[in-house]
């Protein structure tokens, strides 16, 4: 009843996806890496269109919304189809996703370096590309939707749950933040319908639930069907993947008034943000045990293969920063952290760490198979990937703790007659040494990138090089496709 | 369905699997750990007791006010009390204190340049540097030399009214002609006026120079006869080495031409009578006051 081999599935569709997101990452990190020199260095802001303001929601959106969005698409995808053993519904569907997606990404991108935004964080463009995107996205579900009801198989598996929370919840999220009123069909400019604190709070639950459904939900996903794919094991618990999903969807959707901690926002809305934010810990946590149980009994398994080894980087990261997300949300570790360095950390160990490991992870994975291949080129290089993006973030979230918290510290420091120890330029002035450390991360971080694209592009050429082992240890013959070319 | 019923044990673990299959994919029935399942229930009874204790849950008419009483203002009030309790132990004091009982007093003195300096930091670094250092058009304010007086009482006056503010009638003023632009001289006048300056801030004899005559008719008035500068005027001294708008030739050259004046706000209306009082004993101990 598992036979794979009879069905024709659309990989295409999957292909084309994979590239964008190789694409779509090195911009996005190249955006990261400028302005956070543009932290240390400000005079590499350039007027109007390369300010920090303009690139950041490029960074954001590129890395969350270009690259993760891109990795969710080919991901789900590929998943989808082989989980319910049947074809990818309307392949031309599947293909204006594809065009539509990649038109939206291009859209939000003029619009922040020409200044077109509607200033909420994470959902920056202006109405005509948020209703592309709400096209573009109930087309997404419809393809999905299609192909879960197509499936051959009897039950659906849990990575699929965890895509169509993503793809629903999303929907809901993005219809429900940008509601607004453009001043003139011809103009790019809108209000927003709500105003004020009612604002705030619906920015801050569209926010927070970005992180939750898009960067969790649906990368856990990924990793529940790539980890144990590529550990060739079983799900570690059937139990826990059911109660931690349940949980994890209840519960996230109110976390978002943490953000708005000692604001406008009435005491009673900051409690629930925070409480729920507690219970959050567990449930997060639950997709992190069962994915690193999945290992029990392949333990060594880790030792030989690199891809494995980002996958289960990926989830370690992912365990630190859902354990930090909590305890920043406690109205007095926050009354700390608030508005520091330390967010900018706790946001990229979530962001490099978990989203973009687990991504790397899965397109190793994914790469060879697409395109026919054993194996990839080299999975010497997927190693010095893992080494040296693992020291970038190293670099970086330390970087970024010991800065903020020293900024935080800066900020409430009175002296014993009752006046501020440190004007704002002074920490500004402190954090000088950090912002280089941190864009010293990201650079390495992005060589990694650009390490991996090279090892695909050789994968999809066909080489293999020289000196190459596969993941479980076994010699493999070296390739030159270009040779094997010359030679006939 | 038969196949379902059958079971499906997992050779490595012995652990039993549900009997599914995707893609060569299987689960295992393990149970949920028992550890986790305690640590959800501990933070689910904690946010409860949390829910009864501070503001928690919206009703008719507000929101459940909690058993504590909590709300964000009373923490406010309660961090912001906290300071205001170590100025208040000098406050009433150092209002009632003039400048010279102040300055004698180390606990006033600590307490006053303290507070100028949080203030300094806040509002006057921007134009004379984080360390009072100053910079081109900018004094420094650690030296000696100044414009319009060094004693506290001088400084708190230049604080208060600012420098050729518009619409303080008490501001420092007093305007160097543009000597060139106005053709109050002619460009050989200049050269020759601009060479005895530079030789002045040489400290050399230059009574011989030809700009000599042209000083003590045009520039002495305010400048004073040996160009060591007069403060009614806010004329600077031109012997010494400190030269707010640049020592070069050129740039002396282009102060005499077009003239310069530079201006500071007048801070009474920014800042509190206090505040102002505090900076100008702390602008005071710098290092240059009289």
């Amino acid at each position: 009843m598992n036979d794979n081999t009879a069905v024709k599935y659309n990989y295409d569709i999957v292909r084309m996806f994979t590239l964008a997101t190789c694409f779509w990452g090195i911009v996005g990190m190249l955006g990261g890496v400028f302005i956070a020199l543009q932290m240390a260095f400000p005079a590499l802001n350039l007027e109007p269109y390369l300010t920090f303001g303009r690139l950041r929601p490029l960074h954001t959106s590129g890395v969350i919304f270009a690259f993760g969005g891109n990795a969710l698409f080919a991901t789900s995808y590929y998943v989808v189809q082989r989980t319910c053993r049947t074809r990818l519904w309307g392949d031309k569907w599947a293909s204006f996703t594809f065009w539509g997606y990649q038109a939206f990404i291009v859209m939000a991108a003029l619009g922040y370096v020409l200044g077109v935004t509607q200033a909420k964080e994470y959902a920056e463009p202006e109405w005509y590309a948020d209703l592309w995107l709400t096209i573009v996205w109930v087309a997404y579900l419809v393809v999905y939707m299609m192909t879960v009801v197509n499936r051959k198989e009897p039950h659906l598996y849990v990575a699929n749950w965890f895509f169509l929370a993503f793809i629903i919840t999303v929907a809901v999220l993005h219809i429900g933040n940008n509601l607004s009123l453009p001043v003139d069909w011809r103009y790019a400019k809108s209000y927003s319908v709500p105003a004020g604190v009612q604002s705030a709070m619906i920015q801050w639950w569209y926010g927070h639930n970005a992180v939750g459904f898009f960067l969790t939900a649906g990368f856990l996903g990924m990793m529940y069907y790539f980890i144990p794919k590529r550990a060739e094991r079983p799900v570690y618990s059937y139990r826990l993947s059911i109660v931690h999903f349940w949980s994890l969807i209840f519960i996230y959707i109110w976390a978002g008034p943490h953000h708005l901690h000692y604001t406008a926002l009435p005491d009673w809305a900051q409690t629930l943000g925070m409480t729920f934010s507690i219970m959050l810990w567990m449930p997060s946590w639950g997709g992190m045990i069962n994915g690193m149980m999945t290992l029990s009994g392949a333990w060594h398994k880790l030792r030989k293969d690199p891809v494995l080894q980002f996958m289960i980087v990926a989830l370690a990261f992912y365990g630190m920063s859902t354990f930090e997300g909590p305890l920043m949300s406690i109205r007095a570790v926050n009354s700390l952290s608030h508005y520091t360095d330390w967010t900018i950390g706790h946001v990229h160990s979530g962001a490099l760490g978990w989203v973009g490991f687990i991504t790397f992870g899965c397109l190793y994975y994914l790469v060879p198979k697409l395109w026919g291949r054993e194996e990839l080129y080299s999975l010497k290089l997927v190693s010095t990937h893992l080494w040296v993006a693992t020291f970038g973030i190293v670099l970086y979230i330390s970087s970024m703790w010991v800065s903020g918290i020293m900024q935080g510290l800066m900020w409430r420091s009175y002296n014993e007659y009752g006046f501020l120890t440190y004007s704002f330029v002074e920490t500004v002035e402190a954090m000088h040494p950090y912002y280089i450390i941190r864009a010293t991360g990201g650079i390495l971080y992005l060589a990694g990138a650009l390490i991996m694209s090279y090892n695909f592009y050789r994968t999809i050429k066909g080489d293999v090089a020289k000196n190459e082992v596969d993941k479980d240890g076994n010699p493999r013959q070296a390739i030159s496709a270009a040779s094997l070319v010359a030679a006939e | 369905m038969s196949e379902y019923k059958k079971k499906d044990i997992d050779e490595i673990s012995g652990v039993e699997t549900t009997g599914h299959e995707w893609d060569g994919l299987k689960e295992l029935n393990n149970p949920l750990p028992r550890w986790w399942v305690w640590v959800f229930l501990v933070t689910c009874i904690w946010s409860l007791w949390y829910f009864v204790v501070y503001p928690a849950w919206p009703v008719a008419g507000g929101a459940t006010k909690g058993t504590s009483g909590y709300t964000q203002f009373k923490e406010l009030a309660a961090s912001q009390a906290e300071i205001i309790a170590r100025q208040q132990v000098y406050i009433e004091k150092f209002e009632q204190a003039d400048f010279d009982k102040v300055l004698n007093d180390p606990a006033l003195y600590s307490f006053a340049t303290a507070g100028g300096a949080a203030a300094f930091k806040d509002n006057c670094a921007t134009c004379h540097g984080s360390g009072a250092e100053g910079s081109q058009g900018y004094p420094n304010l650690n030296d000696d030399d100044w414009l319009w007086g060094g004693k506290v009482e001088d400084i708190y006056t230049t604080l208060q009214h600012g420098i050729r503010v518009h619409n303080d009638y008490d501001t420092r003023t007093s305007q160097m002609p543009a000597f060139g632009k106005e053709g109050l001289l002619k460009t050989e006048q200049i050269n020759d006026v601009v060479d005895y300056v530079v030789a002045l801030k040489g400290g050399h004899d230059a009574a011989s120079l030809q700009g000599y005559d042209i000083f003590q008719q045009n520039c002495a008035s305010c400048h004073g006869a040996d160009g060591k500068g007069l403060r009614e005027f806010g004329a600077p001294n031109l012997t010494d080495a400190i030269w707010l708008y640049g020592g070069k030739r050129a740039d002396i050259y282009q102060s005499v031409f077009y003239s310069r004046a530079g201006m500071m706000p007048a801070w009474k209306n920014r800042l509190d009578e206090n505040t102002i009082r505090q900076l100008a004993i702390y602008v005071h101990q710098l290092g240059g006051g009289e």
